[in-house]
């Protein structure tokens, strides 16, 4: 008898013990004399069953977690008797809710292959994209990409057709496609999951949007808090490339395409694009004022297509099945699918991938199981520290770019945080200004200064000194902060810290104790 | 543990050559020499602008500008903890004060020892097991007080 294990190597699997539970588990079934394989693979994002162990079944996969090193001899005797049951034993995996509940278009593979492994990324359905647009002219590449009404992932939601188009229609020089895996906002993962799950699709998305600007490089600039994802993407790149997927003659047509990774150092607002762009060039990571768009001057000065890493992975889904397929997804002005990332204080912290609508309710209390901690939900930040504060109130709100901002707040990234009524959100409109503080690139005045401003006030408030007064003085920061901002750092700091005053006005009259982890 | 050799220039100088014809080369090479030495000594930033002939100013401009570069020589571990709000939100300020009270350090600091250096960090996309931190570059999630305490026990006893 032999077995096929799947274990993830995902950074977040890591750090709850995978390693272990792989070891400890091969020893077991080696003490046996069984023979396996054991197979790293990327997280499928069910982090609360992690570390998760698959089995390879005829009916398919069953899983086992969360698992100790200590499960591995009950969990080896389970295996051999063909599932039997232990209490770790989660049936088959692609049967559990929270996974099949989801729609992946973007985490299909994500999880379930060995993310270096080229021919299970083609035979689960890679390169087809691809394929397909270097059959079609650029143009209508860029077409398939605007019709099926992508919009960036990264924060904004600017549509990826039009951006692409600017580009190819910024003349037959030099380009760049940079894709921003910066990943800086607290919460969300999804940008690292894919890195280390499936980089291959990456690799692909960027291609086509080579192919499609008429670009022959591209950068990835990630951060350096990500070690796993850069060593991930450095072996994929290598693997394209020695496989003719990426270098002079891409697939053995006359397009030439390579890709770089680069490294930041610590700095959040080099997630920003223009900060980025001058990251890469070597510089200080400062904001340039636009115009000119990075679309028509970029990186080195040249026409560059900056998005981030679920965009562009989103692209060759796209492009193998269609604009339609794609926009039929969706809610109002939002279209296909945004891998949502529920963090904080929430019983089944993960990575769900599901069409645009979802209420912001149903993901906290449906689909994450409310908290961790089994307390109230008290307040929910979305979208990053820029993102505001969410009441249950509010928790009707559909998950979509326009529907997050006409109640004062934005979906960015994808990230959803959940607090439960121990929070004090006097202490987050703080730590959003220290935050704000922290990270500024220096090159507005309310951003620089005003943010420090800010801490001092909300400590005097803290303190309970001249609340009404101080809390007055805080909000006309804020519109300072919101009007005369270069950069959404500055601007969008307000969020947090005005939501977090609208909707939890109490906690700045009575300050609050901290809590103890659990 | 990190694993660092002694600062040396010739050394330092056939790191930044390696990097000579790479567009846009002053962080990789930054890295490269703080991966090396584990700091960026000041007497490298006349190096770095010669090897890249940029100026002197250049480069120290960037290197202040960056949070992750260090101009003088880490404790032998490094722990980066998360302060973000996914972390906050799992009771990860407690921790941090917990940790900091424990080593005797506010962020940024080294022991005298020299045994651990405690960085502060936004995020590590670890934020599905919050409360997260990297030890020595290693990703640790779900941390409890107990568990923080046996690691800390390893590294500085
Ligand atoms: C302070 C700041 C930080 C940002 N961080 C990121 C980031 O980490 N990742 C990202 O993709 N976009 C980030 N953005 C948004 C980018 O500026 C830009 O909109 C994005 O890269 C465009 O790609 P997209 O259209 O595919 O979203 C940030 C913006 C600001 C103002
Ligand atoms: S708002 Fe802040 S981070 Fe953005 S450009 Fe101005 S100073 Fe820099
Ligand atoms: S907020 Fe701590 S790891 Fe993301």
């Amino acid at each position: 008898m032999s077995v096929r294990l799947f274990v993830s190597r995902d950074a977040a699997s890591l750090a709850v013990g995978a390693d272990e539970v792989a070891q400890s588990l091969a020893a077991a079934l080696r003490r046996r004399g069984i023979g396996f394989d054991l197979i790293r693979t990327g997280s499928r994002g069910l982090f609360w069953l992690e570390p998760l162990v698959e089995v390879e079944t005829p009916a398919g996969r069953l899983g086992y977690g969360p698992l100790q090193p200590s499960d591995a001899e009950a969990v080896a005797v389970s295996i051999l008797a063909g599932g039997a049951p232990h209490p770790s034993l989660l049936g088959l995996v692609d049967e559990i809710p929270y996974l099949k509940q989801q729609t992946r278009l973007v985490f299909d593979r994500s999880g379930k292959i060995d993310p270096l492994d080229l021919a299970a990324y083609r035979r689960e359905g890679g390169y087809r994209g691809l394929a397909k647009a270097l059959a079609l002219d650029p143009a209508a590449v860029i077409e398939t990409v605007t019709q099926s009404g992508l919009r960036g992932r990264g924060g904004a939601g600017f549509p990826a057709g039009i951006k692409w188009r600017t580009a190819a229609a910024a003349g037959g020089g030099q380009k760049y496609i940079v894709c921003n895996a910066d990943e800086g906002d607290s919460g969300t993962f999804a940008d690292r999951m894919l890195m280390e799950g499936d980089p291959f699709v990456l690799v692909e998305g960027m291609t086509i949007a080579g192919y499609a600007v008429g670009a022959n490089k591209g950068y990835i600039y990630t951060r350096s808090e990500y070690p796993h994802a850069v060593a991930t993407m450095n072996q994929a790149i290598a693997r394209a490339r020695a496989e003719g997927l990426l270098g002079p003659k891409v697939f053995d047509s006359t397009f030439a395409f390579d890709i770089e990774m680069r490294v930041g150092a610590g700095a959040y607002v080099c997630g920003e694009e223009t900060a980025l762009l001058d990251s890469i060039e070597g510089k200080r990571g400062q904001v340039r004022a636009k115009p000119p768009l990075p679309a028509v001057s970029g990186l080195f000065g040249k026409p560059t297509v900056i998005n981030n890493v679920i965009t562009l992975a989103s692209v060759p889904w796209i492009l193998a099945n269609g604009a339609e397929a794609y926009r039929d997804f969706g809610y109002g002005r939002s279209r296909g699918t945004m891998p949502i990332q529920l963090a904080g204080n929430i019983r089944y912290p993960g990575l769900f991938e599901a069409a645009f609508g979802l209420t912001l309710g149903d993901l906290v209390e449906k689909i994450g199981g409310g908290t961790a901690s089994g307390r109230p939900v008290r307040a929910v930040q979305v979208g990053g520290p820029l993102g505001a504060y969410f009441p249950p109130a509010l928790f009707d709100t559909p998950f979509d770019y326009e529907a997050f901002a006409a109640k004062d707040g934005l979906i960015g990234h994808g990230g959803v945080v959940v607090f439960d009524d121990r929070v004090d959100m006097a202490r987050q409109a703080r730590f959003a200004m220290e935050f704000c503080a922290f990270e500024s690139c220096g090159k507005c005045t309310p951003c620089r200064i005003g943010s420090t401003r800010g801490v001092e006030v909300m400590d005097r408030i803290l303190q309970g000194e001249n609340v009404e007064a101080n809390l007055a003085l805080i909000e006309e920061l804020c519109e300072t902060l919101r009007y005369g901002s270069l950069c959404a750092l500055g601007g969008f700091t307000p969020y947090p810290v005005m939501s977090a005053i609208r909707h939890f006005r109490d906690d700045f009259m009575t300050p609050k104790r901290r809590f103890v982890a659990a | 543990m990190t694993n660092q050799t002694a600062w040396n220039a010739a050394l330092a100088e056939e790191i930044i050559a390696g990097y000579k014809d790479i567009q846009g080369a002053t962080l990789p090479v930054l890295h490269a020499l703080q991966d090396a030495f584990g700091y960026i000594p000041d007497e490298a930033i006349a190096l770095v602008a010669r090897g890249l002939n940029i100026s002197r100013a250049d480069v120290y401009g960037i290197l202040t500008f960056y949070h992750d570069f260090r101009r003088s020589p880490p404790g032998r571990h490094v722990l980066q903890l998360c302060r973000a709000e996914s972390c906050q939100a799992m009771g990860g300020d407690a921790l941090a004060d917990h940790v900091r009270e424990r080593l005797g350090l506010d962020w940024g600091e080294t022991r005298a020892d020299g045994s651990v250096t405690l960085l502060p960090v936004f995020c590590l996309g670890l934020c599905a097991c919050s409360p997260s931190a990297l030890l020595d570059g290693r990703p640790l999630g779900r941390l409890s007080q107990e568990r923080m305490d046996a690691l800390l026990d390893e590294v500085a006893p």
